[in-house]
């Protein structure tokens, strides 16, 4: 079986071709200025653009809060999909997942065209709705995931050792769910962040994400910048990774039905 | 019937560092059912799977029917297997599972059902052959097991630990069951187990094993009744092993009482180990019979027998079987037939370490270097170290320890334990000691300078 | 009474992710060019999608053909790809086998844009012209990753002597895998290409990076700049429905047939 191990070889060539050299490009692209020269002008010019860093910070906000927004939300609807006295069909489970199937930017211009004629101005209130409607199954079914898997005896463990219904939710179900949250965070954080046609469509322009002007700059040919403000995201990238830690990789597993 | 149908000549195998079979030469003859008995890691698995063609030997050769197969890839071998955890096939129904390898033939569409119905008969498997694989319990997945590695009528079918899985009831029904398959077949059966009384019970030939060497072959009998060494007696069933000497032919102490015995041939006064089976200790009434006397100090009732442990006037413990009770504080009065006392030559009678002198009043040994007494040897010889087992140390910690290790056996000798402690380094020191131990602790192992003996190491012990 | 309450919170928040679908399907049957207006029903958006009558009918079926060929043959590749992947994997041990996780985890983490904005660099750096095949290329390398995550589970669960046992009943190596390896493989391969393929089709900012100029569209990009260009082609509305009763007609039939299975 030993000799098995250089399969992943293959792979392993294709990763190295079409990720890491890829994003190591990224640090060179940043580090260079148009004609090809080192410099630093281009992350220089990042924390001099107030456009770009204010265009930063509210990239950050609105994902904290749409973070937070498909927790509240998502959470609950995990709970009750993995609870087996609730809920008892698998049915349920698929059409939370279903309307991911359905172009993610036909469903976001059918919701921007609801809040129009439901006579609500597009802004940053529409922007945070639509983005948890695209991202909230993102939350659900890594949560989800975990909760299912998780051993009832624990819960039964809580309750017998005298825990109230609330303890035993607060000091033992959501502890051990917190893995499947930590990678729906992964999930809907970052996204967020670099999105750029979906925040588009939701303000009809008016709001600008950080995946906009990284977008911007790319196709209007300022590689070099739009690798810099990149590399501004790798680094972020890298820190929520390691926070994240090991522990919740695995919620993200599992089939796609 | 005594045609050699396997050989295996001179294998040894590594993993690493680790040496797993060191120098194995065993036979198997045709239609026999043999049992490489031991306990984990003691390298049964891994000789079955070097028959079966998984493994490939480091050195020596493996012949069957007098041809060397050793290169052979296991799809080659006219021999099938039976897998610890059944590795029935979970995509395919029983009967795709007990096709598979008649289908891999080419066999005819017709005679693959004929076989495979005929050996899910033999199976007592009639009428399952569309079931699930996953559906069925532990106890019919074996049954699918044997039958899809039978239907293939090879020379010799190999069991790897086929039973461990399951259930005592069931282990029980599946050994009857087995015996009588081998029987019917009437091919060569290679069984492996770590459950001595299985081995008793399905055996014609046991193999004992153990830390990659073959300890004794012999009939159940013979390997019940006449233990080689104090492993094998230790292993195989419940025994007193107990230190002795031989005092002259037919004639042996230990308990600090003398008996009369079989045994011949060891020489005059010469420490041996001694083996008494708790069922073959007898309680008598007659003062005439009378060898030595005891108190009972606990009785405990284990379904057929009692099991007694019983202290001798001489201060030593020993365990007995009656199908009578002695109350606790029982005096009682005791024997034992000469048949009934194996007497085994010691492995060795003190730890002997080649060593090399490193200066003045220093030695190394055991990768480690000791204090010790280096009168008469100068800086850089070679020598031969000595400790007596009961001059070894254990502690519970390293602090003040010369090196660590863990146990790996624990004998009980009647008064003392007699432990094996493996260092760090993969070798063997042996301790007597009355403190008590548990398999795997963590021990600190000290030796005092002046109970390490150096000698010349041509002055071998014999 | 907290069961009631389960489920019509759970309601409630089906009603609100379903309806702006629900939305693109009502207004299907109207004529209207924007979305939210209705001018009385009609069926002649669902006449012009299939006879190909409208403005722009080419680009929207090649649109929607490139979106399945990709689709198709990314996930594909991926499947093969990411299964002898895994099984590499899954044989690697210590720094190797955590090397090679941590690789296979960077494209799951990566937010779209990083891949698309580091795979246009990496094309523009080897002077690759994009089209078809950098697109591929780009989609195979962010459902990889997916696959192997979801083959790896399947091989630890096996039993690893079940390999062995179709050797010892005279197997060829080859043999073995095929017909054994595999097909116990097959549930993670086929739920890691579904999952591949749904990515695959739901890509856009990807594509958008990696098409380049030739004017290569997927539905993705089609209705990317089509509702830049500020009205979007209506025929959008009834092909949407359609692709979307077809999936749910699907995923109904499947759940159904495993529950009953199950059952049995």
């Amino acid at each position: 079986m030993n000799k098995r191990s250089s399969w992943a070889l293959p792979y392993f060539i294709f990763l190295v071709l079409f990720v890491v050299v890829p994003l190591v490009l990224i640090v060179v692209y940043a580090l260079q200025d148009a004609s090809g020269h080192f410099s630093f002008s281009n992350i220089t010019k990042f924390f001099t653009d107030k456009d770009a860093l204010s265009t930063f910070a509210l990239s950050i906000e609105v994902a904290l809060e749409n973070t937070a927004l498909c927790i509240l939300i998502g959470y609950p609807v995990a709970y009750i999909l993995a609870d087996k006295s609730l809920n008892r069909s698998a049915v349920t489970v698929v059409l939370f997942i279903l309307p991911m199937w359905v172009n993610a930017l036909m469903r976001t211009l059918a919701t921007a065209e609801l809040f129009t004629m439901a006579g609500i101005t597009l802004g940053k209130g529409t922007l945070l709705f639509g983005m948890c409607y695209d991202y909230l199954p993102f939350m659900i079914y890594p949560i989800y995931n975990q909760l299912a898997k998780m051993d009832k005896s624990y819960a039964e463990a809580a309750e017998d050792l005298g825990a109230k219904p609330l303890q035993v939710f607060t000091k033992v179900t959501l502890p051990l769910s917190m893995p499947g949250v930590v990678s729906g965070v992964m999930m809907v954080f970052m996204p967020t962040v670099s999105t750029f046609a979906i925040s588009e469509f939701l303000t009809n322009n008016k709001i600008k994400l950080f995946g906009t002007i990284i977008q911007e700059n790319i196709n209007n040919s300022m590689w070099n910048y739009g690798a810099a403000l990149s590399l501004v995201m790798l680094v972020i990238i890298g820190i929520t990774t390691f926070l994240q830690g090991k522990d919740s990789r695995e919620a993200a597993e599992g089939g796609a039905i | 019937m005594d045609e050699k149908i396997i050989e295996i000549q001179h294998v040894s195998k590594s993993f690493g560092d680790k040496n797993v079979l060191r120098d194995i030469n065993l036979y198997v003859k045709k239609g026999e059912f043999i049992t490489l008995l031991g306990p984990s890691g003691c390298g049964k698995t891994t000789l079955l799977r070097m028959i079966a063609g998984f493994l490939q030997p480091d050195e020596g050769a493996i012949l069957m029917d007098g041809k060397d197969i050793t290169g052979i890839p296991p799809h080659l071998r006219q021999l099938n297997t039976v897998f610890q955890r059944y590795a029935l096939f979970p995509h395919l129904d029983v009967y795709d599972n007990i096709a598979f390898g008649l289908k891999l033939k080419k066999t005819p569409e017709d005679e693959i059902d004929k076989k495979v119905r005929k050996v899910l008969k033999l199976v007592s498997m009639s009428d399952y052959e569309d079931r699930d694989v996953e559906s069925l319990s532990g106890g019919q997945q074996q049954r699918i097991a044997i039958a899809r590695a039978i239907v293939n009528q090879p020379q010799i079918l190999l069991l790897d630990e086929p039973l461990a899985a399951l259930d005592l009831k069931m282990r029980k029904d599946m050994q009857i069951e087995l015996k009588e398959m081998h029987r019917k077949l009437g091919i060569t059966f290679i069984y492996v187990t770590h459950d001595q009384e299985e081995a008793l019970t399905l055996s014609d030939t046991i193999v004992v094993m153990n830390e990659g060497r073959i300890q004794q072959i012999g009939t159940p009998i013979d390997i019940y009744n006449e233990p080689v060494n104090c492993f094998v007696a230790d292993f195989i069933g419940e025994s007193n092993i107990l230190k002795g000497r031989m005092l002259h032919d037919r004639r042996v102490a230990f308990i600090k009482h003398e008996f009369d015995c079989v045994d011949e041939g060891f020489g005059e006064d010469v420490p041996v180990d001694v083996v008494v089976r708790p069922e073959d200790i007898y309680f008598t009434t007659d003062p005439a019979k009378c060898q030595f006397r005891a108190k009972v100090n606990s009785c405990t009732f284990k379904g057929v027998h009692y099991e007694m442990w019983v202290d001798t006037d001489t201060g030593y413990e020993l365990m007995i079987q009656d199908y009578d009770p002695y109350p606790v504080g029982t005096e009682v009065m005791l024997y034992i037939d000469p048949d009934d006392i194996q007497v085994m030559k010691k492995e060795r009678v003190a730890n002997v370490f080649e060593a090399r002198v490193t200066g003045a009043g220093k030695v190394s040994f055991l990768d480690t270097e000791f204090a010790c007494d280096t009168e008469g040897f100068a800086e850089g010889d070679t020598v031969q170290a000595t400790v007596s087992f009961e001059k070894v140390d254990l502690l519970d910690h390293e602090e003040t320890a010369d090196l660590t290790g863990h146990v790996s056996v624990i004998l009980y000798m009647g008064d003392h334990y007699h432990l094996t402690v493996k260092t760090e380094t993969g070798e063997n020191i042996w301790v007597d000691t009355n403190d008590i131990w548990d398999k795997g602790d963590f021990v600190g192992i000290k030796i005092l300078p002046e109970d390490i003996r150096l000698s010349k190491p041509a002055a071998q012990h014999e | 009474m907290k069961k009631i309450l389960a489920k019509a919170y759970l309601w409630l928040i089906l009603l609100v992710l379903y309806l702006p679908i629900v939305f693109i399907a009502v207004f299907s049957f109207t004529e209207a060019k924007s979305l939210g207006n209705w001018t009385g029903f009609s069926l002649n958006l669902y006449k012009n999608l299939f006879t190909g009558s409208m403005q722009n009918s080419a680009g929207l079926i090649s649109a929607v053909e490139n979106t399945l060929l990709i689709a198709l043959v990314a996930s594909l590749i991926a499947t093969l790809l990411g299964t002898v992947a895994a099984i590499g994997i899954f044989n690697l041990k210590g720094r190797k086998k955590q090397t090679m996780q941590f690789l296979n985890n960077i494209p799951m983490i990566n937010p779209d844009i990083i891949t698309g904005v580091s795979l246009f660099l990496l094309f523009v750096f080897l002077h690759v012209s994009q089209g078809y095949l950098t697109v591929i290329l780009a989609h195979i390398t962010f459902c990889t990753p997916y696959v192997v995550l979801n083959v790896l589970p399947k091989l630890s669960q096996m039993n690893p002597n079940i390999y062995e046992a179709a050797l010892d009943l005279g197997a060829t190596p080859f043999q073995a895998l095929r017909k054994v390896l595999v097909p116990t493989l097959r549930p993670g391969m086929v739920s890691g290409f579904i999952l591949s393929f749904t990515m695959s089709l739901d890509d856009f900012a990807v594509t958008f990076f990696t098409r380049g100029t030739i004017g290569l569209d997927t539905l993705s990009t089609f209705i990317y700049t089509d509702a830049r260009k500020g009205g979007l082609t209506p025929e959008l509305k009834p092909l949407m429905t359609i692709i979307f009763l077809v999936i749910l007609a699907v995923l109904l039939f499947i759940n159904v047939r495993s529950t009953k299975t199950k059952t049995n």
